[in-house]
């Protein structure tokens, strides 16, 4: 039984169909990246899981409960915690206490919180900005706040919604770090990402998504393949630097 | 600073001089009565930043609360205070749960609502005292039935004692899990959802709490003034000074509604006896003005200054580090 099951899920706006029969699993302890062109329901797919929205018809499962439906905050407990692709902070709470929100979903003292929170804040690279209020950091940093805040939920599912978008080389390169770190603690990641740079070379398996249908799934030396994920998404060229990048 | 400031306000009214008066004694009292409301208030409006325009009904149903065990039963205003709050905190629930359905402004909207809901009501209903209130038969003076005629000392220290529980509280749930989810709400309810915060059950216990301690405030504004009304309680203007008090201050911070209510409780008291003449309104307009020029020039309020001034001051003291 893969940690989280993603069967037949189908999400309506209207007449717009931003998921179409999206099916997939997340195996315990793999990196899963989900890509696709911009607009084909990736995002949208994460908010159906994580419970922000509800899906017109599909079910979700996580180690085999039926989380169809369920508010975010129910979800979260259970240990499937998500980042925002637009970034979230608390603006008004200092980066320490952002992390501290975090922290007290698994425990009620302050020490023990601010134990985990530490950790998060030093894994993220943010000890320098500790005290800083949420809303004064730079896009980039935000991101690495909302990363070390789903971290201090301690998941056991972390659901990475572009945390890398608008990096710098030298910030990309510790935002991989991060994942890989967080991969060898035993979390599974679902990542949503656009630069496959990054995310190909780690992931150990890949959805590809393109208006709002799974076009393929497997692994990235096989999706790079694949002639309709080239179609739809990498084009020629870039699949080619893929191929030759993995080897 | 807390212990500090404990003591100073335990001493205050000890002091000799000009603070003898017992008009400074009775402005005395109502800083520290409308500074523990303002705190009970801010609970809800200013860490989980849920505006509420209708904490005069939670007040007035405690200041009802001790009227009646006293007017009504002829008991001690105890019980009535303890059902008072605990009754208080039920039509809080009641009330908020459609209100919290809606967001940001529209919930402020709605609490204007209730506090004409229930001032009508109260003003028809015959078992409450209707029109006319409710009025202090004159009994034993003393801390058991909390009644002086004498002196106004004994109510201070009887407000002394709400401010330090209401003060000590809300110090203890700043360090705790309770603050940061408060804080955590008010600054991103979809981020604090996705964090595993419960936002509505976080909204419905400050709300809770709140109307609590403000029903406690309103029992001992009963026993001070000897009698109830529904104007004198369950008004917008007195919801108004509650959130005025607090964002003088500034909202949702810990000194916030004690400096607020020492700036303008003393200037309401002053300038209604000065200038009570002109028809009333003027401390509203000095509330009004004084308003406005905080709020556009530091929305923080008093805090927000002070805190600007520390930070600069560390800044030119310290500059190695």
């Amino acid at each position: 039984m893969a940690l989280l099951e993603v069967r037949n899920l189908i999400k309506k706006f209207g007449s717009l169909v931003a998921n179409n029969d999206v099916s997939f699993d997340v195996e315990e302890g793999a990196i899963v990246g989900l890509i696709g062109p911009n607009g084909a329901g990736k995002t949208t797919l994460f908010n159906c899981i994580s419970g922000v929205y509800k899906p017109t018809s599909g079910k979700v499962f996580y180690e085999g409960t039926d989380i169809t439906g369920w508010p975010p905050h129910k979800v979260a407990r259970l240990g499937a915690v998500r980042t925002f692709q637009v970034v979230r902070p608390l603006i008004d709470m200092t980066v320490f206490d952002n992390i501290l929100v975090g922290a007290f979903l698994k425990t009620s003292k302050l020490e023990v919180a601010s134990e985990i929170a530490e950790s998060c804040l030093k894994m993220c690279h943010l000890d320098d900005h500790r005290d800083k209020k949420a809303g004064s950091l730079t896009i980039g940093l935000k991101k690495r706040l909302e990363l070390a805040r789903a971290m201090a939920t301690q998941p056991r599912l972390l659901m990475l919604d572009e945390v890398m978008a608008g990096l710098t080389g030298t910030e990309l390169k510790e935002a991989v770090d991060v994942i890989k770190d967080i991969k060898s603690r035993g979390i599974t990641l679902l990542v949503v990402e656009h630069i496959m740079e990054a995310i190909m070379p780690i992931a150990d398996k890949v959805v590809v998504l393109d208006s709002g249908v799974k076009i393929a799934e497997g692994p990235p030396s096989e999706v790079v393949q694949d002639e309709r994920v080239i179609a739809a998404y990498l084009g020629e060229k870039f699949s080619k630097r893929l191929r030759e990048m993995k080897a | 600073m807390w212990y500090g400031v404990l003591l100073l306000i335990a001493v205050l009214p000890l002091i000799p001089g000009p603070l003898q008066s017992p008009f400074a004694q009775h402005v005395l009292v109502l800083t520290l009565l409308f500074a523990c409301m303002s705190q009970a208030w801010n609970i809800l409006g200013g860490y989980c930043g849920q505006v509420s325009f209708g904490h005069s009904v939670f007040f007035g149903i405690g200041a009802y609360g001790a009227g009646m065990a006293v007017v009504t039963y002829g008991l001690t205003p105890w019980p009535g205070a303890i059902i008072g709050a605990l009754l208080a905190a039920i039509v809080s629930l009641i009330i908020s749960y459609p209100c919290f359905r809606l967001k940001g402004h529209y919930f402020a909207i709605a609490t204007f609502a209730i506090v004409e809901i229930f001032n009508r009501l109260f003003m028809v209903w015959y078992w409450v005292g209707g029109a006319l209130g409710l009025d202090y038969p004159i009994i034993e003076e003393g801390w058991k039935n909390f009644m002086w005629f004498q002196t106004k000392t004994q109510y201070y220290y009887g407000a002394f004692g709400l401010f330090i529980l209401i003060f000590s509280f809300v110090r203890w749930m700043e360090a705790n899990k309770l603050g940061y989810y408060l804080k955590a709400v008010r600054d991103g309810q979809e981020a604090a959802e996705a964090l595993g915060v419960n936002s509505t059950a976080v909204k419905l216990t400050a709300i809770a709490i709140s109307a609590f301690l403000a029903a406690l405030c309103g029992a001992f504004f009963v026993q001070y003034n000897l009698r109830v009304d529904p104007p004198m309680v369950m008004s917008l203007d007195m919801s108004m000074r509650f959130v005025l008090i607090t964002i003088l201050g500034g909202l949702g911070t810990f000194w916030g509604p004690l400096l607020g209510a020492a700036i303008l409780i003393p200037l309401q008291e002053y300038s209604r006896a000065m200038w009570g003449g002109l028809g009333g309104g003027v401390d509203l307009i000095i509330f009004g003005i004084l308003i406005v020029l905080i709020v556009t020039r530091q929305p923080k309020g008093v805090m927000g200054f002070i805190n600007l001034l520390t930070t600069r001051f560390k800044a030119t003291k310290g500059g190695d580090d």
